[in-house]
């Protein structure tokens, strides 16, 4: 009997699920325990878990990671959380030279994932908003993942729990109580490193994640009512990237445009058309267009906040005029 | 030639400058970018260099005055400069050897039957850009005259027409400029409804869809063994828009090609259409082994059902009223009771189509191309037979678009059109089967133990035998036998 579920509860879901599954996989973060998380993805599961197995740490992201890696080196898979993205950026060293690293140089693997809420959109200023994955899309040995809807949400939670090496699970704090979906009451995993084709269309393709994958589908209604069909691809893993589900999709449309919530420059629309016009260069027929946030920090005021996000309108706007080249 | 001198735009939020100084005067000569005059403006003032080397013939506006960005100040004589070199203002302009590739490959000379620097007469019709680099090489002081000649008439266009194709510059894209050089399709020979006018990915297709852009033949005889560069060079057949593996086919000669040439002959190249052809028919037997299957069918009542329904039909509907739509219509009919008939093979797999769309083969003058009527199975026979002579006459006046002679399922040709007893056509790929309807004949026919004179037709089914068994083949017939012989749909 399928049951209707949001983003937040699949993920707990999968925690939950993964948990009972092996008794190797601990988490680790900020109030996870007592409190049950900042946004309560793991209440009542100290009670179901234990402390050993749901440890609640002091506010350090460095220890959380580090700690996590070495739990990782005594046969344990960790589930970091860190309670804001934003703050990945106080444990970057652990994480770019320690978590991406040490399979490589010392043939120590480390099956742990480090997840949290990320993206904007909720008034929440800059340091509770920003999309901070391409800092690490740009770490050889790391997986990055970002769902937009609650059935991948769990299905690449259960796979990055499994999968051996490090994964950076990007959750978008907007989608968590706003989007939920029937989910089957099977076992059932998606694979990391496939990417989803939620809309078919002949006109353009729009390449897409997380929240503005949904964005991107509205304005795909929209156009479609002006007869311009979009075909709307969502990344779901950002490394590594599904090159082939891009090229076959541009080789279809021969056009694209991509949209994301991360802001312009070193945001992933560049490594995507660069991917494009290396493998599918003669089948364009038109520019590669981008849509993305204003390259400033995230603004707290809400008509700023805004400005800065793209939106239904903006994307709309840049596939007509790609449509119309 | 006369290269006019422009106030520049010296800014994004500048638009307009005033000359504070002339530094040459009418009749004095200047290099390139030697600087020619002073300005001022809101934001800078500046030296502003020569466009072109020559002599100023002209001043226009004055020291003092103010004019605004893009206004002609001055006019240079560049009679005898470097070829290819434009005024700063014109846009567009790439790169000189660009240029001049461009300029050779693409012009539509007035006089086709230029003889080219090696003196073979396939230039025309051959890759325009290597045999035509080769004469701008060769022809040095020849070829520079040349391209001023252009120069002049481009300037000229480009005044009236922003961004139009104009044979040097022709906007397209990378996508529009492979299937271009898949197909031999010259881009200077099309109009562009992309925007600013460039040539969009749509109308390549159309391009291509209805034949692609003819190419003069050349007649002549040679004598000599052909050693240089064939006319009839094989061609590997243009990559399908969208995926799919390409069946490339290379045209093959079946004996050493020098047996082809003696006595006194005269070489026309094929048309593109005649190319993919040519292609299509290799391709289409050696994949799929054709069997056939021969009926015949008494047309006797519908017949007479058209003759006495033709005037009022013709006056009602406005539209032709032909056997087409039947023939159409009891093929629907066979294809519904057997779909294997209405499908398509890609290597292991049967790809059953939920849609029944009928190609219809239509003679051309040069060729013959294949429009498709979409969703016969839900148009009723009005429908059927507007879609039928909307297809034929788009298709003879040449403004079929690619949708139409893409996604058939099945086909029917009609060799009876040109009196034809019966055919055997050839299945049109990706399709797994044709039919083929002959002449309508009144012939004399034993019906109950006697001999009546009946309209009779032969209908032949060209069948892909890797899927279409004979017993299906045989039953398929005789659906589309049976939906004729006893027509009942009313047609008015």
């Amino acid at each position: 009997m399928p049951q209707q579920v949001t983003y937040l509860e699949a993920i707990r879901q999968a925690l939950i699920e993964e948990m009972d599954r092996d008794p190797a996989v601990v988490m680790i973060g900020e109030d996870i325990g007592v409190y049950g998380g900042a946004f309560k993805v793991s209440a009542g599961m100290l009670e179901r878990f234990g402390w050993e197995r749901i440890i609640d740490t002091p506010i350090s992201e460095t220890a959380i990671i580090g700690a996590a890696v070495g739990m990782s080196y005594q046969g344990l898979r960790p589930i970091a959380e860190l309670q804001f993205i934003d703050f990945i950026a106080c444990c970057f060293n652990q994480i770019t030279n320690f978590v991406a690293k040490s399979h490589y140089r010392w043939g120590a693997p480390v099956p742990m994932v480090i997840r949290g809420p990320s993206g904007g959109g909720v008034h929440g200023g800059p340091f509770h908003s920003q999309n901070p994955e391409m800092y690490f899309v740009h770490t050889p040995g790391l997986k990055v993942v970002y769902p937009s809807t609650a059935y991948d949400a769990k299905g690449l939670m259960k796979s990055a729990v499994r999968d051996n090496n490090p994964v950076i699970f990007f959750e978008h704090k907007f989608l968590y109580r706003r989007i939920k979906e029937d989910l089957p009451d099977e076992e059932y995993t998606v694979p990391i490193g496939k990417a989803a084709v939620r809309r078919e269309g002949r006109d353009l393709t729009i390449v897409s994640y997380a929240a503005m994958a949904h964005t991107s589908l509205e304005a795909a209604e929209k156009l479609a009512g002006e007869g311009i069909e979009a075909e709307v691809v969502d990344l779901r893993t950002l490394l590594p990237l599904d090159r082939d589900t891009i090229l076959n999709s541009v080789k279809k449309t021969n056009k694209l445009l991509i949209v994301h919530e991360d802001t312009r420059t070193g945001g992933i629309a560049g490594e995507v058309a660069a991917l494009v016009c290396e493998g599918a260069f003669e089948d364009l027929d038109g520019p590669v267009l981008r849509v993305t946030s204003l390259d400033t920090p995230v603004p707290f005021s809400p008509p700023l906040e805004e400005y800065f996000l793209p939106n239904v309108e903006k994307v709309a706007a840049a596939a007509r005029e790609l449509a119309k080249y | 030639m006369a290269v006019d001198v422009v106030m520049p735009q010296m800014g994004e939020s500048i638009f307009e400058g005033t000359i504070t100084k002339w530094l040459k005067k009418p009749g004095d000569r200047v290099e390139r970018d030697e600087p020619l005059f002073e300005i001022s403006t809101d934001k800078v003032d500046a030296e502003i260099p020569a466009p072109t080397a020559g002599v100023l013939k002209e001043i226009k506006v004055n020291e003092g005055q103010t004019v605004p960005v893009q206004t002609v100040v001055g006019v240079i004589d560049a009679a005898g400069a470097a070829a290819g070199v434009p005024a700063t203002a014109k846009p567009g302009k790439e790169s000189k050897p660009a240029q001049a590739k461009l300029a050779a490959a693409e012009q539509p000379k007035p006089t086709p039957a230029t003889p080219q620097a090696d003196g073979s007469s396939e230039s025309t019709n051959a890759p325009a850009a290597p045999p035509a680099a080769q004469t701008k090489d060769a022809a040095g002081k020849d070829a520079e005259t040349e391209e001023d000649t252009e120069e002049n008439e481009t300037e000229e266009e480009e005044a009236e027409a922003p961004a139009a194709s104009d044979g040097h510059h022709v906007r397209s894209s990378p996508l529009v400029r492979r299937l271009a050089r898949e197909n031999n399709v010259d881009l200077s020979t099309l109009t562009g409804t992309g925007a600013g006018g460039r040539i969009s990915k749509k109308d390549i297709l159309s391009a291509i869809a209805s034949g692609g852009s003819q190419q003069k033949a050349a007649p002549s005889t040679r004598p000599a063994a052909p050693a240089a560069a064939p006319a009839t060079k094989p061609v590997s057949a243009p990559a399908p828009s969208a995926g799919g593996a390409a069946a490339h086919v290379t045209l093959e000669t079946a004996v050493p090609r020098e047996r082809i040439y003696f006595g006194r002959y005269e070489v026309q190249p094929m048309s593109v259409m005649r190319q993919r052809i040519a292609e299509h028919m290799v391709a289409s037997k050696r994949v799929s082994p054709h069997v056939y299957s021969i009926d015949e069918a008494d047309m006797t009542k519908i017949a007479a059902m058209r003759a006495k329904a033709k005037a009022e039909f013709e006056t009602r509907f406005e539209t032709k009223l032909s056997f087409m739509p039947f023939f159409l219509q009891a093929a629907v009919e066979a294809l519904r009771a057997f779909p294997t008939v209405n499908s398509s093979v890609d290597g292991n797999n049967i790809v059953f189509h939920r849609e029944i769309n009928i190609g219809m083969a239509v003679a051309l003058d040069n060729g013959l191309i294949v429009p498709v009527v979409k969703n016969a199975e839900e148009k009723n026979f009005l429908g059927l037979q507007r879609a039928v002579n909307d297809l034929a006459e788009r298709a003879r006046t040449k403004k079929l678009k690619p949708e139409d002679v893409q996604e058939s399922t099945f086909a029917i040709t009609n060799p009876g059109t040109f009196g034809g007893l019966m055919g055997l056509p050839v299945i049109n790929q990706p399709n797994v089967a044709i039919l083929g309807v002959g002449a309508i004949q009144k012939r004399a026919v034993v019906v109950d133990d006697a001999i009546a004179i009946r309209s009779m037709v032969y209908l032949t089914l060209s069948y892909d035998h890797r899927v279409v068994d004979g017993a299906t083949a045989h039953q398929f017939m005789g659906k589309v036998k049976e939906t004729l012989e006893h027509w009942s749909e009313a047609i008015l």
